[in-house]
């Protein structure tokens, strides 16, 4: 069996079609990521040891277990908690708490690298701390980590496959049916590959250029 | 003798464990040799050297693994090349993750001082002998904390292979769901084994780091 062009040509707009599945579920999935990340990193910073240790723990669970495992988790619990999510719901939720097990390490480095006179200066002006943490410290502390976050944009779009165990209709479950359908799994697999790669380039040339915007000075 | 919940749901799991373990050594073999390869390549004189770890760090790092995995298992028999689901698993595996290593080693190797060169080049080392003798001993230490996480994330990314109908942990957890309905249990129980499984991995990483630094203050690396 060789290569078909054609069969190939025939099956793209399929395929592109659930391309949009796909960054649909990444984009979804990164914007929880953001926000639950800054909220772990926040709280691990909290002087009650009962807010920060579990945040700790809970950061140190997620990244070390897999995602798969956490998709099949949220995907069947949710149910039994009488919650009725679609697999794409499911899927976006994993892949955002999974994700934002890794934000918040990013943005803990960015929150790190403000220095220690912020924190004083933000005492000394009587700010509360809500305040110095939205108007001192996090303006300071993200912008610097924002090429790192690209590259977990990167990364989790490169893990939304794993939503086809979930029977989510993104690149590789339409590839698989397309495979079980015609008995052709070397066009649908081989150009989803393509497509993976092809944007991956894409966006890792476009967090390059964000690396180099975020070192000029402002 | 009957284990009292969850407890008895352990059993049937630990098969899945040991496919697991098996999965990710084989992987981080494999892994070490692509990364080193890859690596060296990235960092090579010759230009066709450069281009083709390049274009195996590009595709490997570009794709996704489970894309991967179902391309090795699906697609490579209809050209003609029947992998088992154990030798794709490892396949891939060690491809993915030695595609990440290899970026590792080369950023390790970049990391050591041109003096280092230059004395190696003065005492006339031949270019093989900068390499292995002055240049990795020195990356090696650099490369342990990036290479330690990369090992947990093949373990983590072992789990794909449930999907190819290998009988790994993951899988074993499926199998016990569907004839037991103890979701919460079971998945509860697997994350926790996972979990476990990197903790011993992270810890023999900082042994490993401890013992590669012993008597070193200097290098510029650290």
């Amino acid at each position: 069996m060789t290569f078909d062009w054609r069969f190939a040509w025939e099956i793209l707009p399929e395929l592109l079609r659930a391309l949009v599945v796909t960054l649909q579920a990444t984009g979804l999935g990164m914007a929880l990521a953001l926000a639950l990340g800054l909220v772990w990193a926040v709280l691990r910073r909290s002087r009650r040891r009962l807010v920060a240790l579990p945040a700790t723990g809970l950061v140190e669970f997620v990244r070390s277990t897999p995602l798969l495992v956490q998709i099949y988790f949220l995907f069947y619990v949710a149910p039994s908690l009488g919650l009725s999510a679609s697999p794409l719901v499911s899927g976006v939720f994993a892949l955002g708490l999974h994700y934002s097990a890794y934000t918040a390490e990013v943005y803990r480095a960015g929150i790190e690298g403000v220095p220690k006179g912020q924190w004083e200066a933000a005492i000394a002006l009587n700010l509360g701390r809500w305040r110095t943490w939205r108007a001192i410290v996090l303006p300071q502390a993200i912008p610097p980590v924002i090429p790192a976050l690209g590259n977990y944009l990167v990364a989790m779009f490169k893990d939304t496959p794993m939503l086809a165990a979930i029977t989510v209709l993104e690149l590789l479950q339409t590839a698989k049916l397309i495979g079980a359908e015609t008995f052709r799994y070397l066009e649908p697999l081989t150009l989803v590959g393509a497509i993976f790669l092809a944007v991956s380039l894409l966006a890792v040339r476009l967090v390059r250029r964000l690396e180099t915007l975020s070192e000029r000075p402002a | 003798m009957e284990l009292p919940a969850p407890a008895d749901l352990l059993p049937p799991l630990l098969g899945g464990v040991w496919v697991t373990v098996r999965l990710t050594v084989g992987g981080a073999a494999l892994a070490a040799v692509a990364a080193l390869a890859g690596g060296l390549g990235r960092v090579a004189d010759n230009a066709a050297v450069r281009a083709a770890a390049t274009a195996y760090v590009e595709v490997f790092r570009g794709t996704s693994a489970l894309v991967q995995l179902f391309w090795f298992y699906f697609a490579l028999p209809l050209l003609g090349v029947e992998l088992g689901a154990m030798t794709a698993g490892i396949l891939v595996l060690g491809l993915n993750t030695g595609s990440y290593g290899a970026e590792v080693v080369r950023g390790a190797i970049r990391a050591v001082p041109r003096g280092q060169y230059e004395a190696a080049a003065a005492l006339s080392f031949s270019r093989r002998q900068t390499m292995w003798r002055v240049v990795l001993p020195q990356a090696a230490l650099a490369m342990v904390p990036p290479l330690g996480n990369l090992l947990i994330e093949l373990l983590k990314n072992t789990a794909l292979v449930s999907m190819i109908t290998l009988h790994d942990l993951t899988f074993r957890a499926q199998l016990l769901r569907s004839e037991t309905l103890r979701t919460v249990e079971i998945f509860g129980l697997v994350l926790v084994l996972y979990f476990l499984l990197a903790q011993a991995l992270a810890l023999g990483t900082r042994g490993l780091e401890r013992r590669l630094a012993l008597g070193r203050d200097y290098g510029g690396l650290r």
